[in-house]
């Protein structure tokens, strides 16, 4: 991929400052010194680690549990905290485990995506989730191409052309590009067939694939990462392919361009793992019948 | 960074992170003794292209993705986001690469 090269380029040569440039990032506010009641008080106030050991244990109904120093985790909703399988759980466990002093719950993303898959705060059913996906597709990002800079068409073309014709192959599709502000027109049959590809998605799965799609801000994409075509660096390179030409012409810098880079990646990262995991058992099981 | 192809790279890659967010009692922490179980078990099967060997390795390149990611998304953001009352001026400046000026007579609003 010639956008490897371009990307390898800049930060060879260390950062470069542009001092008149403000960061637009989010700022998360700093250490809150009042510890409130309730278990996470909010997403960006930090809590001191209360806890020395993490395990897990198998609860009823073969369902996971995470244990704090005795105490069985909680979701902020208040209810039991429980996974289906137990590299999930290893894995919640972990980013419990390798927290210092304080807590960043910011970084705690498969924790997050648990959260919200046993509390369903918005109360969404399966079938609003597959909803708002297929409503995403049209405006997906790799659907809408630019008409200049001549080179950034290009990039376009070379980069996101074979993701498109993979998607429309596997699952034999048609979707299209546009270079207009109203993007494609997607037709039923496509909608309609990747309905039923996410109906025979779980719950939890699709949980998962709903908060990859909102990063990564693409459908196309986001199918990539499940069916393991994509890694997902290549998933996170190509869903910021305009930040990534812009950065090979005017330079990178560390507090903006890295800091979102490494945030999307492990989003990204942990949304593919969740849904790799949740639909876990369910693969397991067919291999059995096949055999 | 180089690609991470090879399961032995993989492999090696999350332990690494193990120890880095663990310090010395990595080895006896959980997901130490699950990764290195996972490996062993997807080494047995002799087929050349085995489909649950790709999808294993695919799942190990993610994990180790999320590991190193969210360390170095930490790291960067203690740097340069956190921190907001009780960093001093100098050090403000200095993030974008500016310096304070230095006025030797003393600024004019000073007496």
């Amino acid at each position: 991929m010639m956008l490897r090269n371009i990307c390898k380029y800049p930060r060879q040569f260390g950062q470069v400052i542009w001092p008149f440039s403000i960061p637009q990032g989010q700022h998360v506010p700093c250490l809150s010194t009042h510890l409130q009641k309730a278990r996470y008080a909010s997403a960006t106030t930090e809590r001191k680690k209360f806890y020395e050991n993490v395990s897990i244990s198998q609860g009823e109904g073969g369902l996971y549990e995470i244990i704090l120093d005795q105490r069985k985790m909680k979701t902020p909703g208040g209810k039991l905290f429980t996974v289906p399988n137990e590299a999930l759980a290893i894995a919640v466990a972990t980013e419990w485990d390798i927290q210092k002093d304080s807590l960043k719950f910011y970084t705690m993303h498969l924790t997050t995506l648990c959260n919200t898959a046993l509390d369903n705060p918005t109360q969404r059913t399966k079938k609003q989730i597959i909803s708002a996906a297929l409503k995403f597709l049209e405006t997906d990002t790799i659907c809408f191409r630019v008409e200049e800079p001549p080179g950034l068409v290009e990039v376009q073309r070379n980069e996101w052309d074979p993701v498109m014709n993979w998607i429309e192959q596997r699952y034999n599709v048609v979707i299209g590009t546009s270079t207009s502000i109203l993007g494609p027109q997607i037709p039923e049959e496509t909608k309609e067939t990747f309905r039923q590809h996410l109906n025979s998605y779980n719950f939890w799965s699709l949980t998962g694939l709903d908060f990859m799609i909102s990063q990564l801000k693409s459908l196309v994409l986001s199918f990539g990462l499940i069916d393991k075509h994509l890694s997902v660096e290549q998933a996170v390179l190509l869903s910021r392919l305009e930040e990534e030409y812009q950065i090979q012409q005017w330079g990178n810098v560390e507090w903006v361009h890295d800091y979102d880079m490494y945030e999307l990646r492990a989003r990204t990262a942990a949304g593919a793992m969740f849904v790799h995991l949740s639909s876990e058992s369910a693969a397991v099981k067919r291999k059995i019948l096949q055999e | 960074m180089a690609a991470v192809t090879s399961p032995l790279r993989a492999c090696r890659g999350i332990l690494k992170e193990i120890r880095i967010a663990k310090g010395s009692g990595y080895r006896n922490t959980l997901v130490y003794k699950h990764v290195l179980e996972q490996f062993r078990r997807n080494q047995v099967t002799g087929a050349q292209f085995c489909r649950a060997r790709m999808d294993a390795l695919h799942a190990a390149r993610t994990y180790l993705c999320l590991l190193t990611s969210t360390r170095l998304h930490l790291r960067l953001h203690e740097r340069y986001h956190a921190h907001g009352g009780d960093r001093a001026l100098e050090q403000v400046a200095g993030l974008v690469g500016l310096r304070l000026p230095t006025q030797p007579g003393g600024k004019g609003w000073e007496t």
